[in-house]
């Protein structure tokens, strides 16, 4: 098996398994509680909140645990929006958003607030002079992802955090795909909120975190308990916690390192791709994209007939976000880079990890060849297209 | 070990379709097909009763799980979309009564399915349909004949499957009755045995010219109700609200009751007459598909089919000119529709069909 599909999920590195085992069976105190074993688990807690921050450039009392990237992304767009509902009710995205931030949005919609989507130009960024003339005397909250999930573009962060700042408005980022990968300094890159997801980096499943900026003021999601300093209630998951900072804290080590061969991996992948697939394109930045995304279309076919057929020789890949259930519509980044509805339908995401190995992605292109030319051959697309003389307007 | 998928909607017949072919030692693939479209699930405008609810994905998971078969959710909402449903607005709008089962079956099941299919490297597609495929050893062709139940006879909706496409078919249930499926879903502890059979038109909620009006920038026109000399006797709601035969909903009354005998597109009118109208000895029928022949030459004599539930009854076929087929019923048939198809069955064997015209 060759697993290309790391920003779905990845693998738990097993010195991050080996640091939470304990918290399973001997630290497994509640650290409410009073006595000693809950104490000491406590401690261990707030010591991860503490490496978790420092990785951020944040404090200690800036990050709170969740469940998931996706309950963070819910958490930052729905508290923030309803606690300055007395002073505004504008909301500025992107429309290339992960779904857990476009549908809290939409919620949001049905609760009165008016959401600006931001365009993207065909390379996936979004234009600061938009940002800037999209901001209104109401707008309580700009969202905009740290990197794109599906076509691994890398928004301008920095710059769009300068603008809110100076507005005074909250500025939240999704870096659910950019923590592990980049290097992110909340204090510099002037973010207000930022989401997180664990397993996105070899860490477990089910753990998320929030950072919130002191000085922003947030109302709890999660009723119940006083956890968290009263902000998210809910006995911590403390095995969670220690494996997404282990794994955190893993992924930093040798980053550039890891990153530059990464990258060399993924840019000899999308050199053999498009040198050796006619009617392939690469989706995204070419260069400000993450280092272990490529993402590509091939013209007159679906991207789900590809996925079965690479599935068949043992290739995990998918086609854009794997968070739709099991079925597939045309992607709605790819419609927002402004590929048409027919090209939107027949991409590839190949996510790399520092684990991939050059033998893996030639493997990988040779099968790719073979089944795009089989898939080719069933389409009628690509026989109206051989008929009209293999060509056409798009 | 031959490959087939099955089409699973949840449902009795395709679960023991599975549960039958795994039995019979063929490496089972279970696929659901997704064709609800967006502003369906939305408005829930999906029915429970019928094979492509929604819960079918829950269903046909659980019992693909049970079987241990390999299980997936694909998507047919494009071409679900462009051959089924706008394929049958179309048919409406032009005054005509489409089947859209039968473009489903054609394009969806064992076209795209198919096609899904071959990518999975399956030799096979399999569904629950009571029908059989048989290769006959005389004419090297492939013939669909009924099943041994005639109640669940579901041949009518097959006649146009192209020999290529029958040569990929299995349908385990044509050798069995309805109860038996039952019994054998209840036997292996399937959780669908007791659903109840799928009915009606899976992606229409009540009435399909709302389902037009509501899906189609198309607004239906009020127009006159006529009788056979053209006499105006009132006014109807627009075309698409109408079939041939149809009594009831005309929202006028009569001293005896009045049916549509005929759709006039051009005029905009609907044509009302007596139950006696509405009897025809002729129809004539084109986009046509043999199974059992290759073509029709000369005089065939048959027994024709003209909607789901009607009884097969006698009559004799021949072409008239190269792509239209006339069919002369023994005894005049009441309400022959536009846009329906006509099927013709020599005993068993399905000769072939087409639409009538």
């Amino acid at each position: 098996m060759i697993y290309l599909d790391n920003s779905a999920t990845t693998p738990v590195k097993k010195e991050v398994i080996d640091e939470m085992i304990p918290y399973f069976t001997e630290f497994y105190g509640n650290p409410s509680s009073l006595y000693k074993l809950s104490r000491d688990t406590k401690r261990k807690l707030e010591d991860a909140r503490e490496r978790v921050a420092t990785l951020l450039g944040a404090d200690k009392d800036e990050i709170y645990f969740t469940a998931s990237g996706t309950e963070s992304d819910n958490w930052a767009i729905k508290q923030m929006a309803r606690v300055n509902k007395k002073k505004g009710n504008h909301i500025i995205t992107t429309k290339i958003e992960h779904h857990a931030v476009l549908h809290a949005c939409e919620e949001m919609e049905k609760e009165g607030f008016e959401v600006t989507y931001l365009d993207v130009d065909s390379e996936g960024k979004i234009s600061l002079d938009d940002l800037k003339e999209s901001i209104k005397d109401t707008t309580v909250l700009i969202t905009i992802m740290y990197a794109n999930n599906e076509i691994g573009v890398i928004m301008p962060i920095a710059e769009i955090g300068k603008i809110a700042r100076e507005k005074g408005i909250a500025f939240h980022t999704d870096a659910v795909q950019a923590v592990g990968k980049l290097t992110i300094d909340v204090k510099k890159e002037n973010i207000d909120m930022l989401s997180l997801s664990g397993h996105k980096f070899n860490g477990p499943k089910g753990i998320g975190a929030l950072y919130v900026r002191k000085g922003i003021r947030i109302n709890s999601f999660m009723h119940g308990g006083g956890q968290e300093r009263g902000k998210r209630a809910g006995t911590e998951n403390v095995p969670g916690i220690i494996g997404l900072t282990k794994a955190f804290e893993v992924s930093t080590e040798n980053r550039e390192e890891k990153n530059k061969k990464v990258v060399e991996l993924r840019d000899y992948l999308i050199e053999r791709v498009l040198g050796e697939i006619q009617y392939s394109r690469l989706n995204g930045h070419r260069t400000d994209r993450l280092p272990n995304n490529a993402n590509f279309c091939f013209r007159f076919i679906e991207g789900e007939s590809l996925l079965l057929a690479l599935d068949n020789f043992g290739i995990c890949a998918s086609s854009g976000s794997a968070c739709t259930s099991g079925s597939l519509d045309p992607s709605h980044v790819l419609l927002a880079i402004g590929l048409p509805h027919e090209i939107a339908h027949g991409s590839l995401r190949l996510s790399l990890s520092d684990e991939t190995t050059k033998e893996e992605l030639d493997f990988t292109v040779e099968k790719l060849k073979t089944v795009v030319e089989r898939l080719r051959d069933m389409s009628p697309l690509w026989e109206d297209f051989l008929k009209n003389g293999g060509e056409d307007n798009v | 070990m031959a490959k087939v998928v099955v089409g699973m909607s949840g449902g009795v017949d395709s679960s023991v379709t599975a549960a039958l072919l795994k039995e019979q030692g063929y490496e089972v693939i279970g696929v659901t097909m997704n064709v609800w479209q967006k502003e369906m699930e939305e408005g829930c405008q999906v029915r429970e009763k019928t094979c492509c609810a929604l819960s079918a994905v829950n269903d046909a998971q659980n019992v693909a799980y049970k079987l241990g078969i390999e299980y997936y959710v694909l998507n047919f909402r494009e071409v679900f979309k462009k051959e089924v449903i706008d394929y049958f607005i179309d048919e409406y709008i032009k005054g005509k009564t489409p089947n859209p089962c039968i473009a489903c079956n054609k394009y969806v099941k064992f076209g795209a399915l198919m096609n899904k299919a071959k990518v999975l490297g399956a030799d096979y597609v399999a569904t629950g349909h009571y029908a059989k495929v048989v290769n006959n050893e005389n004419t090297g062709r492939y013939e669909i004949r009924k099943s041994v139940t005639d109640k669940k006879d579901q041949t009518y909706a097959l006649y146009n499957l192209t020999q290529e496409q029958l040569s990929h078919v299995l349908f385990p249930l044509g050798d069995y009755e309805k109860e038996e499926v039952r019994k054998m879903a209840e036997k292996l502890g399937l959780a669908v045995a007791n659903k109840p059979d799928s009915q009606e038109i899976c992606f229409v909620d009540k009435d399909y010219a709302d389902f037009i009006e509501q899906n189609t920038n198309y607004k239906a026109k009020i127009g006159n109700f006529v009788d056979k000399n053209g006499k105006t006797l009132g006014k109807h709601k627009g075309i698409i609200h109408y079939t041939i035969g149809q009594r009831k909903g005309l929202g006028i009354s009569f001293s005896v009751p009045k049916y549509v005998v005929d759709i006039n597109i051009e005029k905009n009118e609907v044509i009302l007459g007596d139950n006696e109208d509405l009897f025809r000895n002729t129809l004539q029928a084109r986009d046509l598909n043999f199974m059992s022949i290759e073509k029709l030459e000369g005089e065939m004599k048959v027994t024709a089919k003209i909607r789901y539930s009607h009884a097969p009854s006698d009559a004799t076929i021949l072409m008239i000119d190269a792509q239209t087929l006339e069919c002369r019923f023994a005894e005049p048939q009441r309400a022959i529709t536009k846009g329906q198809a006509v099927v013709f069955y020599d005993g068993d064997v399905m000769v072939g069909g087409g639409v009538i015209i």
